[in-house]
């Protein structure tokens, strides 16, 4: 998949007291994903085209994608679709990027989130909602063992604004 | 187009009070903020500076002040002549209780229009409060080369 002309929407920075390989690998295992990530669980075939997956704590799949780029521990590229039907048909697929660099004794982590054409921003409202919670968590789960809890639902603009397209949410 | 705006949304384990505590008291931002004092009474309508290592980084005004639930200032570069010639921007940081956490969000706002900070500060306000929710959670703050940050001039 050619990647040259998705643009950057949502740019995401955190640090946390970790080292490369243990922040990917909380980004890239389900063990650690449910627990950062409300119990949703991330599995990956960690190469070139292999699967990515986000399952919910039911089992059902809530996003897909596969992998563009795959560099361990530092930068990981994935097609990231939430399965609403005709999610991808009206605004494309999504990619998120995830690059990991040492800084000092810690971690910088910068989450890309980045899309083929104009996204709005009541869509958008959904990640930049979701990735701080997300990311905050992460950095929590690293540093201190313990995860966050953070309950939180869709934003009502961007729900709004999927049905206006006529893409069906839950 | 967004007008020219930076936003920083984190969620901390931890009380409205003691973020309230760390983002206004120099005793906790010399360990979270690069050993940067904050120098103002917290009045409003009083001044305020950043000093870095007793170096006067930015000054402003205090304008809000409505513990431990919103607090803002006017926030002026002094370092570089190409950002005193631009108007005061506005910092605001907003604290909501979150079940047992803190959301804090931080607005930086109304840059002129092809800022020469604007691109800083999206740099240094991850690096900042990465460290003040490590601080908060863990109780040591992160130790960032300033050279990570990737901004001009500081390193």
């Amino acid at each position: 998949m050619n990647i040259d002309h998705f643009k950057p929407a949502i740019v995401y920075t955190i640090y946390i007291a970790s080292t490369p390989e243990k922040v990917w690998e909380a980004l890239t295992t389900a063990e650690f994903s449910r627990k950062y990530f409300s119990g949703n669980a991330v599995e990956v075939d960690l190469k070139i085209g292999g699967a990515f997956v986000v399952r919910q704590p039911d089992g059902s799949v809530h996003i897909s994608g596969e992998v563009i780029e795959c560099v361990s521990p530092r930068r990981l590229t994935v097609t990231f679709n939430v399965n609403w039907p005709a999610l991808i048909e009206k605004l494309g697929p999504t990619l998120v990027t995830y690059e990991i660099e040492p800084a000092g004794d810690v971690v910088k982590l910068t989450l890309i989130q980045s899309h083929d054409r104009p996204i709005s921003d009541d869509i958008l409202s959904g990640g930049r909602q979701g990735w701080p919670a997300i990311l905050s968590s992460l950095k929590s789960l690293l540093e201190t063992g313990n995860a966050l809890v953070i309950k939180m639902e869709p934003p009502h603009r961007m729900l709004a604004a999927l049905k206006q397209m006529g893409i069906t949410t839950p | 187009m967004r007008k020219p705006e930076f936003v920083y949304v984190t969620y901390i384990e931890t009380t409205a009070e003691k973020l309230w505590e760390a983002l206004t008291s120099s005793e906790f931002s010399r360990r979270y903020w690069f050993n940067t004092e904050l120098k103002t009474d917290w009045k409003v309508g009083s001044p305020f500076a950043l000093v870095m290592d007793g170096t006067t980084t930015d000054v402003g005004e205090v304008l809000e002040f409505d513990r431990p639930r919103r607090l803002s200032y006017t926030f002026h570069h002094v370092l570089s002549e190409a950002a005193r010639k631009e108007r005061p921007t506005r910092v605001v940081f907003n604290l909501e209780p979150h079940g047992k956490l803190v959301k804090l969000t931080l607005t930086h706002e109304d840059f002129e229009d092809g800022s020469v900070i604007l691109d800083g500060i999206s740099k240094g306000w991850p690096a900042i409060l990465s460290s003040l929710k490590s601080m908060l959670e863990s109780g040591t703050a992160l130790a960032i080369p300033p050279s990570a940050l990737g901004i001009e001039g500081f390193a």
